[in-house]
């Protein structure tokens, strides 16, 4: 059943009580003529009505609370709740993010501590919990390279190189630090073309952005080759931590040769996402990109803990929010490393992988192509159904679409964009065997569909509060406010 | 199967160029290429009097599943662009080798043209596929 909009069950003159301010509003000062003097076009509806309506929205969620949610790239693992109880103690929550440092010393050691964990996975030298989200801290990690080579006088490097399996994200940040991007292909098992890359360098090379393991699910084997190439053109290199999760305690990107990395705290350490945040997209820097990271940053001496700004790192780039990031979040990713501790996090990767290579394996055995059968899969793996497409014309949305009748979120599809139909499948560690076992019937059952009737799965889903929706119109007439009938 | 037609070039990154009688050349992506984006929902086009370098990043074409570049075939400048793309994205899916032309252009060498694959060629690229 749909669920009428807020504005539809508008009564004129309706109103909740609990968020009428009443008569006697203060403006604080704001001049007459700046004032609007229509009023606001708002739902008028009942404090129950409100609650009733935002209720039955909440429970329409498909979330990792409620289903099995194996969306490539995004570690949809569990929150545990632990993190949650914690992270919203009174003494937290009450703290004011102006209260001077002498009344956050419980707070900003736990900052503190995060940071020297994160410096401890990742192999870093230094870390800032700054950035608001990954998005942020990839605009943090490339600032930093640019204002490195600024530093030494080397302004004309301002060229990024990015392997065309690359995040979007990647070529769209370089791109907004006013650098150009020039893409690195990849050979037919998923590696960076090494000798194309050796072909690219030069002065004019700012750095070179990679995940690894990369968005095709596999490790990139020649990472010290391609981190020597890079540094001898006098290149940095940045390390995207979208895919931090397969490698957690494993191997570290500042033994691989990285100079920067972002880390998406909100996936690898499992704070509640989708939706569009809130994130945490903490930087760690090698020696060289100490002086220039993003301010504050927590710093200690003897017992006490203290912000460092301005004058402890003049060359910063700076800050990015009005305070030191989303703290909550930051707790909450500190608990969760504190919960697990040095071994629970090896075993994340662990039992990441192993999810992931078990589900490759099932459904190879029952007959899917995957992108990339020679390769062990990381975190990730990708299935291609290139061949149902020509043979039965059941597409990559159609499985996912379907998938969701049977109760699994869709994975990621149509990325990466060089597999063609691809499935992106990112089962996380947190998953149990049952799970995993249950969505490899849901995708037999849903080809044999296919096999049987494939227009079975072209009017899918059947069973969500919407039908399928037409994508194509969406995009191409963009209807995004309100409007009731005149 | 993709439609290649005759009397055409075309390039390996999926654009096709056709030598008008003036000399000038229309540039548009193939049938493979609005085939394998599917749906287009968005089309930006070179603007007019820009020069363009070959390989040069110059279009964008966009559908519900991806964004990608169009890339000038061989060097030159541009002279039209195809307006109606923006109101109707659409015409490019359904004529790729007609109504759905991206832009014309001057080139710097006409021997440039001469160089590209014939449609035998291309038909060859997309078989290596």
């Amino acid at each position: 059943m749909t669920e009428a909009l807020i504005f539809e069950v508008s009564q004129p003159g309706r109103c909740a009580v609990a968020q009428n301010p009443g008569a006697g509003v203060d403006h604080g000062g704001i001049p007459e003529a700046l004032r609007r003097r229509d009023v606001p076009r708002l739902p008028e509806v009942s404090e129950l009505q409100a609650v009733r309506h935002f209720t039955r929205l909440s429970q329409r969620n498909f979330s990792i609370d409620t289903h099995f949610y194996p969306l490539g790239s995004c570690t949809m693992k569990y929150n545990p709740r632990a993190c949650n109880t914690l992270a919203m103690l009174p003494e937290f929550l009450g703290r004011h993010p102006l209260a001077p440092e002498s009344h956050s010393q419980g707070f900003l050691a736990c900052m503190f501590d995060l940071q020297e964990i994160l410096k401890e996975v990742t192999g870093m030298a230094g870390v800032s919990l700054t950035p608001m989200a990954g998005a942020q801290g990839e605009f943090a990690g490339v600032a930093m390279i640019r204002a490195y080579h600024r530093a030494r006088g080397d302004a004309a490097r301002t060229e990024i190189l990015v392997p065309d399996a690359a995040h979007g994200t990647n070529p769209a940040t370089a791109a907004m630090l006013g650098c150009t991007v020039r893409e690195i292909p990849t050979d037919a098992n998923g590696d960076v073309d090494v000798e194309a890359l050796r072909a690219a360098v030069g002065p004019q090379t700012a750095g070179i952005m990679l995940t690894n393991p990369s968005t095709f699910g596999v490790f990139e084997r020649r990472i010290h080759e391609i981190a020597g190439i890079v540094h001898e053109a006098g290149g940095l290199l940045y390390y995207d931590g979208a895919n931090l999760n397969a490698i957690l305690g494993k191997v570290r990107p500042g033994d691989m040769g990285f100079d920067v990395i972002h880390m998406n705290l909100h996936k690898t350490f499992s704070t509640p996402h989708g939706g569009g945040g809130p994130g945490a997209g903490a930087v760690g820097v090698s020696e060289r990109l100490l002086p220039f990271m993003p301010i504050p940053v927590v710093g200690r001496q003897g017992e006490r803990y203290r912000w460092l700004d301005e004058k402890d790192l003049p060359q910063s780039i700076g800050r990015l929010s009005a305070w030191m990031g989303n703290a909550g979040v930051l707790l909450r990713a500190y608990v969760y490393a504190r919960m697990l501790g040095r071994e629970g996090l090896l075993r994340v990767a662990e039992f990441a992988t192993l999810n992931a290579n078990y589900l490759a394996a099932r459904l190879k055995e029952a007959g899917f192509e995957l992108a990339f059968p020679a390769r062990r899969a990381s975190h990730e793996f990708i299935v291609t159904l290139k061949k149902q497409k020509q043979e039965l014309d059941m597409t990559a949305t159609d499985v996912a679409k379907r998938l969701l009748d049977y109760g699994f979120h869709a994975p990621t599809i149509y990325f990466p964009l060089l597999v063609p139909e691809c499935l992106l499948i990112e089962p996380t560690e947190t998953e149990d065997r049952q799970t995993l076992d249950s969505f490899v019937a849901a995708l037999v059952a849903i080809w044999d569909e296919a096999k049987q009737d494939v227009s079975k799965l072209k009017g899918a889903p059947y069973t969500m509060p919407v039908r399928r929706l037409d994508d194509v119109r969406a995009a191409r007439h963009l209807d995004l406010r309100y409007q009731p009938a005149a | 199967m993709s439609q290649v037609p005759a009397g055409l070039k075309y390039v390996k990154t999926h654009e096709w160029l056709k030598r008008e009688a003036d000399g000038s050349i229309t540039v548009g992506i193939t049938d493979y290429a609005q085939a394998s984006l599917g749906d287009l929902v968005f089309v930006d086009v070179p603007a007019v009097g820009r020069k363009l370098a070959k390989d040069e990043a110059c279009s964008v074409v966009e559908s519900v599943k991806a964004a990608s570049d169009v890339y000038a075939p061989i060097a030159g400048e541009v002279l039209a662009v195809n307006g109606k793309l923006a109101d109707a994205p659409e015409v490019l899916n359904s004529d790729p080798y007609g109504e759905g032309w991206l832009w014309k252009m001057k080139p710097s060498n006409a021997a440039d043209f001469d160089a590209l694959l014939d449609a035998a060629g291309y038909e060859d690229f997309l078989k290596s596929l």
